[in-house]
């Protein structure tokens, strides 16, 4: 049996969620008599690692820090082997422009989209630009910050005068936002383990209101049905779209793949998450239970495929 | 090992009303305001640090020495005469008359708050509140399933005119609201205090319509400048006004004690719900209020909590004059520890509040204050609990997120310069209406 050190919380906007899931992990991991070690990501963190000294760390953090790649790049230097994706993947996946790109040029279909940084709009006058792109996208248009992985900070604009604002809410969470094509449609999730896709998740929202994101993973206000009762062919699709988009981004042991299905039954990927939420309310331990895998066994799997590598 | 955290286990057997109103974003936030590298201007602290340790030990040697057993002991449901007896003088500090029998000593003020929702809401009945209200009512009334109906307020307080509108309304659709829930005196989160021909007015209309409201006043001796407005508790002599006093801002929030003052059979159902709630309230807690002010020096210690807290309050004004912008308004408040701020209606304080962490900065998002979504440029700033020049370098910061963004929003819209040469012609901002009508080359 290993010691594993938990690594959770974190500065993140999502420390609320990563502490939930890397508790549901602690338990899980003592159950299957792992010694652990629970480390909420501060000041000290690589001080309590080596203090510590594990076998290997599993990563149960969300957002910044812990899915973008920094917290992998620490333990490649301290050697420690890690729960999944690497830093690259991680760089990718959370970065949504980033990814968008690399969707388009792999032929994977993803939402047309326009990214901007702060200094388009500062300095290169990309305000006198928003006309071309309100008229390519069109209303409503989604604008959200191009690395938060909640739903904080997306925004729909009705209408040329919601823009603006939409816009300065998204830089709240990020230098870098993205315009993109609403998708009316249903919201599906399809979760990678260890390159199998696990059952299609689909969210309904409860409200009839206009899509609200709050809303999506929020208790009550939300139903999730798992396996998604799709037309014929449209499970396996979805499954193999999400799965090249795992592959595409390089991505280890697990992931979360997010997609829309619209009326006329086309699939489109919006984004992939390298470190999906594990707590109870989660999809992918949602998807694993519909494939018979308890949230034991889907801990031990990914503890299994965590891997040394080195720095790069 | 325990599976407890599996939510999806118990889910099914939750009553409707644990529903809470708060947005996941917004616990989220929240979650990382409690870091310690944050100046947080969110909270609602009293200053605790400059109460005298050797003061706390002898009130302790004093009940280990005289009354040991009985501070240990359970004690009757509506408190101890003793307590009734400070809280007698603590209310005649502001010109109220009480009767020991009309009053039930809580566990804190917001325990009153939670009584008098258990006592007289059904799911579905309206409660009148201010708008904004005090965020910690909001989660009681959604707990007891009540719709609120929130009236707007200004420099003055309440709309006393709007809430005539209100009732007038909800008349018609043959509704009468079970109370009216106010914080007249420094309010929280406005920071506003209603004037006295408001609250003549509303305590006429609570008599006029038979309607109770309960005035909540944590704060009004808290006062750094002019003359004390009466309570409308004084004003209505106890008929339909419930009055809700605390210990938490001139003695201590941890010691948790409040009290209500209510008419008799409003009192005896108060009493009841306390009893099936928690018994009593703190024995050992009442006793030390007792030989805390036995030593007669509490009014002294108020002031000084005064001086303090009215100079963090000069400089959180300061501060605010100094780095907001100029699009920005906000409160003067002149007592309380609270002022509230508002921004251009393009600013949403939950997402400024995300961008303010990354500088170690936070305050309450408007939308606490609010049931129905509104608030949403507002922000609720905290000057009780940090020290000046906390308060200087918070509002520092978060003044340099605001300008950030309407210097953002101004280059976004091409019509709008923050601060231009001098001299140079500022174009006012454009509403939301305007701007829509512009967008359709209108």
């Amino acid at each position: 049996m290993s010691r594993v050190a938990v690594l959770k919380g974190g500065r993140s906007l999502e420390r609320q969620v990563s502490l939930r899931s890397g508790a549901r992990v602690e338990d899980a991991l003592g159950r299957l008599g792992h010694e652990v070690v629970s480390i909420d990501a501060g000041h000290d963190l690589i001080r309590r690692l080596r203090e510590a000294d594990p076998d290997l760390a599993f990563v149960a953090m969300h957002g910044r820090d812990g899915e973008d790649g920094t917290v992998q790049e620490l333990l490649e230097i301290l050697g420690i082997p890690y729960t999944g994706s690497g830093v690259l993947a991680c760089g990718r996946a959370m970065d949504k422009v980033l990814a968008k790109h690399l969707m388009l040029e792999a032929g994977i279909p993803t939402p047309e989209f326009f990214a901007f940084n702060e200094t388009a709009f500062r300095e290169l006058g990309a305000a006198d630009a928003l006309g071309e792109i309100e008229e390519r996208l069109a209303f409503p248009i989604v604008v959200k910050p191009s690395s938060q992985g909640s739903a904080l900070g997306v925004r729909f604009a009705r209408s040329a005068a919601d823009v603006p604002a939409a816009i300065v809410a998204a830089f709240s969470y990020d230098s870098r936002v993205l315009l993109e094509r609403y998708v009316d449609g249903r919201d599906l999730a399809v979760s990678i383990l260890d390159g199998e896709p696990l059952p299609v998740v689909e969210a309904v929202p409860r409200d009839d209101e206009f899509y609200d994101f709050e809303a999506r993973y929020e208790i009550g206000r939300t139903d999730f049905v798992c396996p998604a009762e799709l037309p014929d062919g449209l499970t396996a699709a979805a499954q193999e779209l999400a799965l090249r988009t795992y592959r595409l981004l390089g991505c280890t042991a697990f992931a979360r793949v997010d997609l829309m299905l619209d009326a006329g039954g086309e699939l489109t990927v919006l984004e992939a998450n390298p470190i999906p939420g594990l707590t109870d309310t989660s999809l992918l331990p949602q998807a694993a239970d519909a494939a018979g895998i308890s949230f034991d066994s889907l801990i031990g799997r990914i503890l299994e495929l965590a891997v040394e590598r080195q720095p790069a | 090992m325990s599976t407890s955290r599996d939510l999806e286990r118990y889910a099914a057997l939750f009553a409707s009303r644990t529903k809470v109103m708060k947005s996941s974003a917004m616990r989220d936030l929240m979650a990382v305001t409690a870091r310690p590298e944050v100046i947080s201007l969110a909270g609602g602290l009293p200053d605790t640090s400059s109460f005298p340790p050797d003061t706390f030990a002898a009130v302790a040697q004093r009940i280990a020495a005289e009354s040991c057993a009985k501070a240990l002991q359970y004690g009757p449901t509506e408190g101890l005469a003793e307590t009734k007896d400070c809280i007698a003088q603590v209310m005649a500090a502001e010109n109220m008359r009480v009767d020991p029998e009309d009053v039930v000593v809580t566990t804190g003020g917001q325990q009153v708050i939670d009584l008098v929702a258990k006592t007289l809401i059904d799911p579905g009945d309206v409660v009148i509140a201010e708008g904004p209200t005090y965020p910690g009512a909001v989660p009681v009334f959604c707990a007891y399933q009540a719709e609120v109906v929130q009236i707007d307020m200004d420099g003055a307080g309440m709309r006393v005119d709007l809430l005539e509108a209100a009732l007038e309304r909800l008349e018609r659709e043959g509704r009468r609201p079970k109370f009216i829930y106010t914080v007249p005196t420094f309010q929280n989160p406005a920071g506003v205090t209603m004037s006295l021909a408001r609250r003549t007015r509303l305590v006429e209309v609570a008599h006029e319509r038979e309607l109770l409201v309960l005035e909540d006043n944590p704060y009004g001796l808290l006062r750094y400048e002019g003359d004390p407005l009466p309570p409308l508790f004084r004003l209505d002599g106890g008929v339909y006004v419930m009055y809700l006093g605390t210990f938490s801002k001139i003695l201590s929030p941890g010691i948790r004690l409040g009290w209500v003052v209510a008419p008799p059979p409003v009192l005896e159902k108060i009493n009841l719900g306390k009893q099936a709630a928690d018994l009593c309230t703190s024995t050992l807690s009442q006793l030390m209020v007792q030989a805390y002010f036995e030593r007669g020096r509490w009014e002294d210690y108020v002031e000084s909590l005064t001086d303090t807290y009215r100079t963090r309050r000069d400089t959180m004004l300061d501060a605010l004059a100094e780095h907001f912008p100029r699009q920005a308004e906000w409160t003067r408040p002149g007592g309380g520890l609270f002022i509230w701020a508002t921004l251009p209606d393009f600013i949403d304080t939950t997402d400024l509040l995300a961008r303010a962490l990354r500088d170690n900065v936070a305050f309450v998002p408007g939308v606490a204050a609010f049931l129905d979504g509104r608030g949403r440029s507002s922000m609720r700033l905290n000057f009780s609990a940090s020290d000046e020049e906390s308060i200087r370098e918070g509002i520092r910061r978060i003044g340099e997120v605001v300008t950030e963004q309407v210097e953002l929003y101004g280059t976004l819209t091409g019509e709008y310069r923050l601060e231009d040469a001098a001299g140079a012609e500022v174009v006012p901002m454009p509403t939301p209406a305007e701007r829509e009508r512009r967008a359709k080359g209108e």
